[in-house]
């Protein structure tokens, strides 16, 4: 292969890199923000022993977890703005599908971390009379929520990834802007390299800090 | 008539702490208290013996409602106690009645994410409103009475079982309980780490505090009881002083239970 590495050409297109990924970042992180809002309301209403509540969010959770992000990015921008009979913005339709698919996943995380912690606990909490509002917020959410961390930033970065697919509804993140550059450039090899460069530079130490994380729990455990 | 006689031995509802008074509890079919009766007195210390299975920590565990009966009733102060958590008219809630009536774990159930001091200080401060400083001088005070005071700044998994279960002693007594509730509290011990916490258990009766001890250790139980209860089957099967029931018992299957413990 004697191909002619050309990066100069897309260079003169960072800004535009710079802007995606800039996109792409407030997309992650405010779906993340968001996603644990939804995650903790489901997870309460799975664990609110009220059957009505609990089927709802399961049924939300089974529907999030069990069809692929982009078809629910389409599903979202295509078909639900039929069901309502009007029109829904790229960006709307991109936020609220992100938001609502990592909830259903971290309302799993929260839960599963919560169950896992000993009976006991509550037990004690309870035996020194404290109420259920109490006993969870002192004694079983500080445990859980340590507990549900390695798990809570491995989903995290795994939407980080994710949120190239608003590309195809047309929101101009790091992946619609690496398009855009290869477009105008004809070069992707270096178009689509520095993309992914730069999914790997933002991520590396995400993960590492999720290594690091997972390690010290386990040495205070 | 024998339940008669038993209801008469076991309940003097006038100066009773804490009462149980027909305590039924069934899961599902499986019946395990059947119509228990006990009356604990302002400083008396009552053991609970028997076979496993024979009902006796979910007797005590219904106590403090840990277990809601199916039926029955547990009256507290001469009041009867509802299920809900907060006091309703003349009921009393099981978040008061909690506040008064301590319980020790056989699994400790110390908090981990907490230090020694703020287990201890956890339930004052949270449940009682109680300022800071005032109860870690409480605490202070009471892990100075279990040896432990020097351990204030530890976290729990940096104890013995020991220990811990020492701390939480100190963490029931830091909510003043009325009655102290203790279910086979030396069970998860290394054998040389028993004497420790039976040594507190002592100390306590000693002062007066009124306990229901569930607990294998029937030398203990004899030394420490004012009465001990045999427990068989869900029924309360013999009652009397440690004397009767633990040193010259009658009832023919305690006299198996109680020469397989001394043996």
């Amino acid at each position: 292969m004697n191909y002619t590495w050309d990066f100069h050409s897309v260079w003169q297109y960072w800004d535009l890199f710079l802007w995606g990924l800039w996109i792409t970042v407030v997309y992650t992180f405010g779906s993340i923000l968001f996603g644990i809002v939804i995650g903790f309301a489901t997870c309460a209403a799975r664990l609110s022993g009220s059957r009505l509540l609990g089927g709802i969010a399961r049924v939300y959770q089974e529907i999030f977890r069990c069809t692929p992000l982009l078809v629910q990015l389409l599903w979202f921008y295509y078909a639900f703005p039929l069901l309502i009979g009007g029109s829904i913005d790229n960006r709307v339709a991109a936020m609220l599908t992100l938001s609502l698919y990592v909830g259903a996943f971290y309302a799993e995380i929260f839960r599963g971390a919560i169950v896992s912690i000993d009976r006991g606990q509550r037990e004690a909490a309870a035996a020194i009379g404290m109420s259920s509002w109490q006993s969870m917020n002192r004694i079983i959410l500080p445990q859980a929520m340590k507990r549900a961390l390695p798990s809570f930033i491995n989903q995290s970065v795994i939407q980080f990834k994710n949120t190239s697919l608003v590309s195809v509804i047309s929101v101009a993140d790091l992946a619609y802007m690496a398009a855009v550059v290869n477009g105008q450039t004809y070069r992707p090899l270096e178009s689509y390299t520095l993309m992914a460069g730069l999914y790997i530079a933002m991520l590396l130490p995400l993960t590492q800090a999720a290594d690091w994380v997972e390690r010290r729990l386990r040495v205070s455990d | 008539m024998e339940r008669m006689e038993q209801m008469s031995k076991n309940t003097k509802a006038d100066s009773a702490v804490i009462e149980a008074v027909g305590l039924r509890k069934s899961y599902g079919t499986l019946e395990v208290l059947k119509g228990l009766d006990l009356s604990l007195d302002r400083g008396e210390v009552v053991a609970l013996i028997g076979p496993s299975g024979s009902g006796k920590s979910t007797f005590i565990r219904c106590l403090n409602m840990m277990e809601v009966p199916t039926g029955g009733t547990i009256r507290f102060r001469q009041k009867p106690v509802g299920k809900q958590f907060r006091d309703k008219g003349e009921e009393i809630g099981i978040g008061t009645l909690r506040r008064h009536v301590g319980m020790v774990f056989q699994h400790f159930n110390l908090f981990p994410h907490k230090t020694v001091l703020q287990n201890v200080t956890e339930g004052p401060i949270v449940v009682c409103n109680r300022p800071k400083r005032e109860a870690e001088e409480v605490a202070m005070d009471l892990l100075a009475q279990v040896g432990l005071a020097e351990k204030h700044a530890a976290y729990p998994n940096h104890l013995s079982g020991g220990q811990k279960q020492r701390v939480a002693i100190a963490r029931a007594l830091a909510m003043q309980p009325e009655v102290l509730l203790l279910d086979e509290v030396t069970s998860a011990l290394d054998p040389e780490l028993v004497g420790e916490v039976l040594a507190v258990i002592r100390k306590l009766a000693e002062e007066g505090m009124t306990m229901a001890i569930v607990t294998h250790e029937m030398a203990f139980a004899a030394d420490v009881a004012s009465r001990v209860l045999f427990l068989d089957q869900g029924v309360i099967a013999e009652t009397g002083s440690a004397e009767e029931v633990i040193l010259n018992p009658q009832n023919p299957r305690l006299q198996g239970f109680v020469a397989r413990f001394k043996g």
